[in-house]
């Protein structure tokens, strides 16, 4: 490793070897991508048994396998490690770091998360199925009532904590230790601060889901009885330690989309982000909040009603710093000089439908009016509407927009402006209507409903076939612009864009940032 | 169940305008027929209550959401580059930050006042003319009236529709998977208090129309009330994810005049003294037999096979346990195998009916033990 000269190596142990945030990066995007594929494929089985009343094509208990799953797949393996790849391309560009700090360590995160990926796909094939409590696992069901292959589930949930952790310590020590001379912690472009609040919110809860599974694991096989209440255990216990990482966990998913429609929102906008200060410290409170919240969740578990306004109070709350965020992104767009390339696009998108999902989220969090919420379909459009047109689409919007950077080739952008349109429209149609059946009394993970349901969810898996469809598009349009997109040699591939990593070549060479840069 | 053209052209006009729909057609909503598409208001006090904190929030966020919304599609129409509108440099404003924190504030405890006086009102427990005990079985509602006097009435209540409708062999019926073998039956005008609890998984007990939600958790008894004002059949379903039949245990629930609960109640309460006059006799081994045979169909065929031959639970024919000792097989059935599928039926059948089916299968499938077993014989083994 004395030369740092060197390229890269060839051939497949480049990849396997490799210590460069950019390589690695890489690696995370292409394999949170399949997974998001893999996860998609599971929705598109949901959405097409559900397309009608009856059973037509799955039976129930491989139905609820299915909906454990698409959630298990889409949170740990999509979203979470697309936003890690992320961080790996942009924390150091963005820094003027050479590389991450703890390169040999990010290597071996990443290198853990496929096999363990492979062994939860893997219990599909397993005697007795893959696990079927749904992605928050809830005990009793997920372990007396469980089939033999939630041992191996508990395994990989273990193994991409490890991953997790691992990773958010690299983004820590990165960004206390590797910043240029000058870039001090209020210059730190956003997309860095909120990532490196959420590394802390990782490193907080991720060995509190790891104590959860390890209880279950215990009650499975070692005959302790923390969840079983014939043994003298608790199962509302599974439940305050679940969502004690839970909650932190939704907000380790939105804080990144946060940190990129805030890189992006200026640069199409031409005018610096409004309130940038204020950005920071409304983060900082989310993620405060975020850990006095969890039992919002558990409206329905018969807590004393002190409790219940506790935890009502706290989550109103967070409607707070999450409205300054809105209002600072509306504010910077006022009185700029806008246009609206697929990046910007989808931070508009982005922005309609969070806003949304935030204020469906504030209904949740009214405790009486949860009583008829929760665990409906009202719930399932709300965390779609934070998680997919929130962290999704802030993904998207982020691959259009530093994708050329990357790789020196320009994207299509007719076929962006169609991949986001058809998205839009898809996913709206698959989400919206579920307010309404939830609202009207259908329950959440059943394989089949009574017949007033109907119209709506046909539309709901017509909806999500035509977002499923719009994926494929991103996929084409991605591989092409790699393979022949039109070659871009300008640094600032955005004429609006400012920041250390619009310094560099385009292509950003393999390594950047040798020297530090200076910081304005 | 084709398309509803109106809904479509709602959907077109995007999130702002379906809002407004979904006002609109609430207004129907407190009618005879319950909303597609928006919270029953239901028969209760407290329903009307949720439903109108429901409808005051919702119209906060849209109307919030149309200011924010508006200012952001003015500046997309306005501040467009393409109109030469070129960027201006302000970037901060605390007062404007204050301001919005502030605001926001304010309204949430607007919010926040009326939420807290319903959420006391939906704990006040006290006072019920009627208690019921609600216990969340994989895959079936069982419920017990907690009454002073008469015999005790406790049944199971387990969906109706037929196999061949979910199978879409038969046309789907009216109340298609909202459909029970015994509905609970309640007066109207009454505060009924239910004690949840459950079996063996989380199911969560929820009927919109009696704004009643709540978990039944098992090794807890959790409350909850409702005082309907109106009779009729109101349904619901399991909301909490209970395993591969969650979406088929639903719950109905006829809240009748007082009069007429009374009759139901005390046919019920006569109904329940014969059985207990059955378990004081002695069958013989025919008799026996028979009767085993129909709880056997109902209750442990689908684990244990037609022919007694296992599946999901372990063979009956030869099993060691179905042709050893009686005590041991009592044991298994009346406390089930904990950690398996093998539930506790001890509690789920009665004590004529756990005699017929042990001797049953003591006798069937090739195994011929001859022996029998009589109700008196269920009752103390249970005693212990
Ligand atoms: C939900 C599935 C299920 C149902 C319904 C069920 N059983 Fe079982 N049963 C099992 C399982 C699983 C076992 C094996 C338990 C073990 O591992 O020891 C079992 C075991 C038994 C055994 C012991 C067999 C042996 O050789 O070990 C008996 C006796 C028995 N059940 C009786 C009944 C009776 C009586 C009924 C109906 C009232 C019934 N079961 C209904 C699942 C079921
Ligand atoms: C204004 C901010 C938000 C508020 C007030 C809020 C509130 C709530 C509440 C009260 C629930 C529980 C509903 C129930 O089960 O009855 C809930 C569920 C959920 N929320 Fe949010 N939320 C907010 C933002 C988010 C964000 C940003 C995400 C993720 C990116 C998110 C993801 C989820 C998920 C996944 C669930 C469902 C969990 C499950 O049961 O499977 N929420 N939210
Ligand atoms: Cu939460
Ligand atoms: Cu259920």
């Amino acid at each position: 490793m004395g030369d740092h000269h060197h390229g890269p190596a060839k051939g497949l142990t480049r990849w396997i070897t490799t210590t460069n945030h950019k390589d690695i990066g890489s690696m995370y995007l292409w394999f949170s991508f399949a997974m998001f594929i893999l996860g998609g494929a599971f929705a598109m089985i949901i959405r097409a048994e559900l397309f009608q009343p009856g059973l037509q094509l799955v039976e129930p208990g491989f139905f609820n396998q299915m909906t454990t799953m698409h959630g298990l797949v889409m949170v740990f393996g999509a979203i979470m490690p697309s936003f890690v790849g992320l961080a790996n391309w942009m924390i150091p560009m963005m820094i003027g770091a050479p590389d991450m700090a703890l390169p040999r360590m990010n290597n071996l995160s990443f290198w853990i998360l496929p096999p363990s990926f492979i062994m939860l796909a893997c219990t599909l094939f397993m005697d007795g199925g893959a696990p079927q409590a749904g992605w928050t696992f809830y005990a009793p069901l997920s372990t007396t009532y469980a089939p033999p292959s939630v041992t191996f589930f508990i395994f990989s949930v273990h193994l991409l904590g490890v991953s997790s952790i691992m990773g958010s310590i690299n983004i820590i020590a990165t960004v206390m230790n590797l910043r240029a001379p000058g870039m001090t912690y209020m210059k730190m472009p956003l997309f860095v601060w909120t990532w490196l609040i959420t590394a802390f919110l990782l490193v907080a809860v991720m060995p509190v889901l790891a104590g959860a599974v390890t209880m279950m694991l215990m009650d499975v096989h070692f005959g302790t009885s923390f969840f079983s209440a014939a043994g003298g255990g608790d199962p509302v216990l599974f439940q305050h330690v679940f969502w004690f990482f839970g909650h932190p966990e939704v907000y380790i998913i939105i804080l990144p989309a946060f940190g990129v429609v805030s890189q992006i929102i200026p640069t199409f906008s031409r005018k610096r982000l409004f309130g940038y200060d204020s950005m920071v410290y409304a983060t900082a409170s989310i993620a405060f909040l975020s850990f006095i919240v969890w039992a919002h969740h558990m409206f329905t578990v018969g807590m004393p009603v002190a409790g219940e306004l506790f935890f009502m109070y706290a989550t109103m709350l967070i409607a707070v710093p999450t409205g300054v965020k809105v209002f600072n992104w509306v504010t910077t767009m006022w009185r700029g000089s806008l246009t609206f390339e697929t990046p910007m696009m989808f931070s508009i998108g982005f922005l309609i439908l969070f806003t949304i999902g935030g204020f469906t989220g504030l209904m949740l969090a009214i405790a009486p009016v949860d009583f008829q919420y929760h665990d409906s379909y009202f719930v399932v459009a709300h965390f779609h509407y934070v998680m997919v047109a929130g962290a999704i689409f802030s993904m998207s919007a982020a691959i259009y927009y530093w994708l050329p950077k990357w790789c020196g080739r320009m994207y299509n952008e007719k076929m962006g402006q169609l991949h986001f349109w058809v998205s839009f429209v898809g996913f709206n149609l698959a989400f919206f209507p579920q307010h309404f059946v939830g609202l009207a009394g259908m329950p959440r993970r059943i394989p089949d409903y009574a017949l007033q349901f109907t119209d709506f969810n046909m539309m709901s898996s017509i909806g999500a076939f035509i977002y499923g469809a719009a994926q494929i598009l991103f996929l084409y349009n991605v591989i092409a612009t790699i393979v022949s997109g039109k070659p871009t040699s300008e640094e600032k591939t955005w004429e609006g864009a400012e920041g250390l990593e619009w310094t560099v070549a385009t292509p950003a060479p393999y390594h950047t940032f040798e020297t530090p840069p200076p910081v304005k | 169940m084709c398309f509803d053209v109106k809904r479509l052209y709602a959907l077109a006009l995007g999130p702002v305008l379906m809002l407004m729909s979904l006002v609109s057609t609430g207004v129907w909503a407190s009618e005879s027929e319950r909303s597609t598409v928006n919270m029953t208001a239901g028969v209760t006090e407290v329903g009307q209550q949720i439903y109108d904190l429901h409808m005051l929030i919702l119209w906060i966020c849209t109307i919030i959401g149309l200011l924010v919304f508006g200012v952001m599609f003015y500046s997309i129409y306005a501040h467009r580059k393409s109109k030469g509108a070129k960027a201006s440099s302000f970037h901060e404003s605390t007062s404007v930050e204050i301001a919005w924190t502030v605001v926001p504030f304010l309204i949430l405890i607007v919010m926040a006042v009326p939420a807290t006086k319903t959420l006391i009102e939906v704990y006040s427990f006290d006072d019920a003319d009627l208690d019921i005990m609600v216990t969340g079985y994989q895959w079936k509602w069982k419920y017990e009236y907690l009454t002073d006097e008469g015999e005790r009435v406790s049944f199971f209540s387990n969906l109706r529709t037929p196999q061949s409708e979910i199978g879409n062999t038969e046309a789907k019926g009216e109340h298609y998977l909202l459909e029970v073998d015994e509905p609970l039956v309640i007066p109207v005008n009454a505060k009924v208090r239910f004690l949840l609890t459950a079996n063996d998984v989380i199911h969560s007990w929820w009927v919109p129309e009696l704004a009643v939600k709540k978990d039944a958790i098992p090794g807890f008894i959790n409350e909850a009330w409702t005082r309907p004002l109106k009779e009729g059949i109101y349904r619901g379903q399991c909301a909490e994810l209970c395993g591969k039949d969650h979406g088929f245990m639903p719950i109905v629930v006829n809240v009748v005049s007082q009069e007429e609960y009374q009759t139901w109640l005390a046919t019920k309460q006569g109904e329940a003294a014969q059985v207990k006059e059955l378990m004081a006799q002695t069958f013989t081994l025919d008799e026996l037999v028979e009767r085993g045979k129909g709880v056997y169909e109902r209750s442990c065929l689908a684990c244990h096979g037609a022919k007694g031959e296992g599946g999901v639970g372990k063979a009956i024919a030869a099993s060691a346990i179905a042709t050893g000792e009686i005590s041991g097989h009592l044991d298994v059935s009346i406390d089930g195998v904990p950690g398996t599928a093998m539930q506790a039926f001890g509690g789920q059948l009665n004590d004529v009916d756990m005699a017929a089916v042990i001797t049953y299968q003591r006798n069937a499938f090739g195994n011929n033990m001859g022996d029998l077993v009589q109700p008196i014989d269920v009752f103390n083994h249970k005693k212990g």
